[in-house]
């Protein structure tokens, strides 16, 4: 079984219409269907780790998005599933993100340890 | 007088923010009685395709009902009833070029077919004009 880490870097592309991220969504459903994944968030993404989101709230016309996509609880359901999941800590700094604002299961990992972690793995996908 | 907003859209639903940001800016035009027109260019034409459908979705073992996902034909239509409600214009304009190359001709009542020359007229026209386009 060939193991395969999905890096994602551009967060909510198309979210709020999707209700999904379509990324995480193929991830959790290859792992489903007996795929080996990882998920390493980059870049922008990192704030998919961040607690305290909520998208709820948005109308549009007289029709609401009534299950909006938390990524964060997502993400805590694909680890639960089995799927790592690791966020770059200088990402996270970077960008101003309190490291204690984020879901505590996930993996804070340095970037010099990608190399290592990419190792890990067969096959190297970025999203 | 009313005051009229032209906006031209590039971008595909489903593929960022853009597309529902460019939404909300409309409906919120149309709240404010802000008329308000729509040229739909290239990936933005499939906004309105009357063949979405919602879904499913498996990885949340949701069924359609539950899922409620409201696509973007959903909101588009809704669009032109706020518009009526509030009394206010909202015409919308689909670039036929763009739906032509696409196969995208099934629309939900209420765009209409055009192209640069109802852009160009509408530009005259109107007191602001946004441009929205893809990446």
């Amino acid at each position: 079984m060939k193991k395969i880490l999905c890096v994602v870097e551009t967060p909510y592309r198309g979210t709020l219409e999707e209700q999904d991220d379509a990324t995480l969504w193929l991830t959790h459903s290859l792992k489903n269907a007996g795929s080996n994944m990882g998920v390493l968030l980059r870049g922008n993404a990192v704030n998919y780790a961040v607690a305290s989101q909520d998208p709820a709230g948005v109308v549009i016309g007289k029709l609401s998005i009534e299950h909006p996509v938390y990524p964060q609880k997502n993400l805590l359901k694909m680890k639960q599933a089995g799927i790592p999941v690791h966020v770059i800590r200088e990402d996270v700094e970077e960008r101003g993100i309190p490291l204690e604002s984020l879901v505590k299961d996930f993996e804070l990992i340095s970037g010099s340890e990608l190399p290592n972690l990419f190792s890990q793995y067969d096959q190297v996908w970025h999203w | 007088m009313a005051k009229t907003l032209t906006i031209s859209i590039m971008e595909p639903p489903y593929e960022s923010a853009t597309s529902t940001t460019s939404l909300r800016i409309i409906d919120a035009a149309l709240r404010k009685g802000i008329n308000v027109n729509v040229f739909a260019y290239e990936g933005a034409v499939s906004l309105t395709i009357k063949d979405q459908q919602p879904h499913p979705n498996p990885v949340h073992g949701t069924s359609v009902e539950e899922e409620k996902h409201p696509t973007t034909k959903f909101f588009v239509a809704s669009l032109f009833e706020l518009a009526k409600e509030k009394g206010v214009k909202l015409d919308w304009v689909n670039c036929g070029f763009c739906v032509d190359e696409r196969g995208a001709g099934n629309w939900i009542e209420g765009p209409r077919r055009g192209g640069p020359p109802q852009l160009h007229e509408w530009v005259q026209e109107s007191d602001a004009t946004l441009v929205i386009p893809t990446k």
